[in-house]
């Protein structure tokens, strides 16, 4: 496919890849991490990626963020081809087209709950007056106005991780990108994390979320199963309707 | 609708059949629409006739009138007894681990297969519960019972992950 016809595809794609490929070692010892992925993402959609571990799911992740090379095949982003980018090419994507969510939150422990969310927009050449007022609203909109001013080490799991998802978006990303978002957390934060996707996707935030958790892969659009590096299973998740719930339980005997 | 759960219900205060229902739909939220109406008055009916309720009066109102019940001693009896039986409702697994030995077995069908499609299943309604749980405000009932199918529902889909990598290594084996 010429690039001509790839940047005029459906309007509504995104994220598309083309046999991508991550390949570590070589001869006998060649691993495939991620082996020929052909897979799209469209504006908006929240797409779960599940695996068990050792599947190639992080790694395929890593790759459609530009944390990583691929070994082979193509990565297109909002129609333009980013696999062959530059790596001052790949920092700006980092910066400000992709969010990333990780599972062990990566905040910076010195750094209020507020200042790491006004981070990224600092590095990405805001004013601090501009980064500030943004990372107040992110923080609103996580449900945690009330701590701003608090270090990561005052807040719970849960409240790291909805710290990390404003940090995600104050640069305004194309797509999120979250790594087993809800790794390090119980149930109830747990909650507190999917309802906050729900959220994101509801306001037309594209997410892909590697996970292992049923859980987060229930609240996608899509789920895609990855084996061995390979996409092995895809499952739509449209048409649930209030009347099975009643399937779900019964009161008789 | 089971007998002893209207029984309990009614433990709290004589009551009529609407304030029942009332306190059922608290307790299930969305799940509570599976129910029939008129049931609770089919079981409280069934229960005056066993001699675990007594009617206890009639308050007249515009629309009619309306039945106030109130548990019996033998109804008390019978709440305590069931408060403290242990059930547990058996998991429905065989019926599914037997399809998947009979397929490969027989050659009739791809275990994975089967697999998958079991799990794209309790997937949507993984969905669905839990979609019903986050719309649950804060300190609901009915959330804490849509937590306990979800926990359910994710234990059979580890189970499924369980069946997959099974079947994945004797296909591998053969």
């Amino acid at each position: 496919m010429t690039k001509e016809e790839a940047t005029k595809g459906v309007e509504s794609l995104l994220l598309r890849t083309q046999g991508l490929r991550k390949e570590y070692g070589r001869d006998e010892g060649l691993v495939r991490a991620v082996d020929d992925v052909d897979l799209e993402v469209t504006r908006g959609e929240t797409l779960a990626v599940m695996g068990p571990s050792g599947c190639g799911k992080s790694t395929l992740l890593h790759l459609l963020g530009g944390l990583d090379r691929p070994s082979g095949g193509e990565l297109w982003l909002d129609g333009k081809r980013i696999d062959r980018l530059s790596e001052r090419g790949l920092a700006r994507l980092r910066r400000w087209d992709i969010g990333f969510v990780f599972q062990a939150f990566h905040l910076m422990d010195e750094l209020t709950a507020r200042e790491n969310v006004e981070l990224p927009a600092l590095i990405a050449g805001r004013s601090s007056r501009q980064a500030g007022v943004r990372a107040l609203e992110l923080l609103d909109q996580v449900g945690l106005a009330d701590r701003a001013g608090h270090l990561p080490s005052a807040l719970s799991g849960g409240q790291r991780q909805r710290v990390a998802i404003a940090r995600s978006l104050v640069n305004e990303p194309l797509v999120v990108l979250a790594d087993e978002p809800t790794g390090n957390l119980d149930s109830a934060a747990t909650l507190e994390v999917l309802r906050l996707f729900d959220h994101l996707h509801a306001s037309g935030q594209t997410l892909v979320i590697v996970t292992h958790d049923e859980r987060v892969a229930a609240t996608a659009d899509r789920i895609v199963s990855m084996r061995d590096g390979a996409l092995v299973d895809e499952i739509r998740l449209t048409g649930g309707t209030r009347a099975n719930l009643r399937d779900l339980m019964t009161l008789e005997r | 609708m089971q007998q002893e759960v209207v029984l309990a219900l009614l433990a709290k205060e004589p009551s009529q059949g609407y304030q029942l229902r009332a306190r059922l739909n608290d307790a299930l939220g969305p799940l509570g629409e599976a129910l029939n109406a008129g049931q609770i008055y089919v079981v409280l009916g069934r229960l005056e006739k066993t001699g675990l309720v007594s009617l206890e009066g009639v308050t007249g109102t515009r629309d009619g009138e309306r039945k106030v019940y109130a548990l019996t001693p033998s109804g008390q009896e019978r709440v305590s007894e069931w408060l403290a039986e242990v059930t547990w409702p058996k998991p429905d697994l065989a019926e599914f681990h037997l399809k998947l030995i009979a397929a490969a077995a027989a050659g009739l069908a791809d275990p994975i297969g089967i697999v998958d499609a079991q799990r794209r299943e309790l997937l949507r309604r993984l969905r669905d519960v839990q979609r019903a749980e986050l719309e649950e405000p804060d300190g609901s009932d009915a959330a804490l019972l849509l937590e306990g199918i979800v926990l359910r529902l994710q234990a059979d889909l580890r189970w499924l992950e369980a069946c997959e990598a099974n079947w994945t290594t004797r296909r591998r084996k053969q």
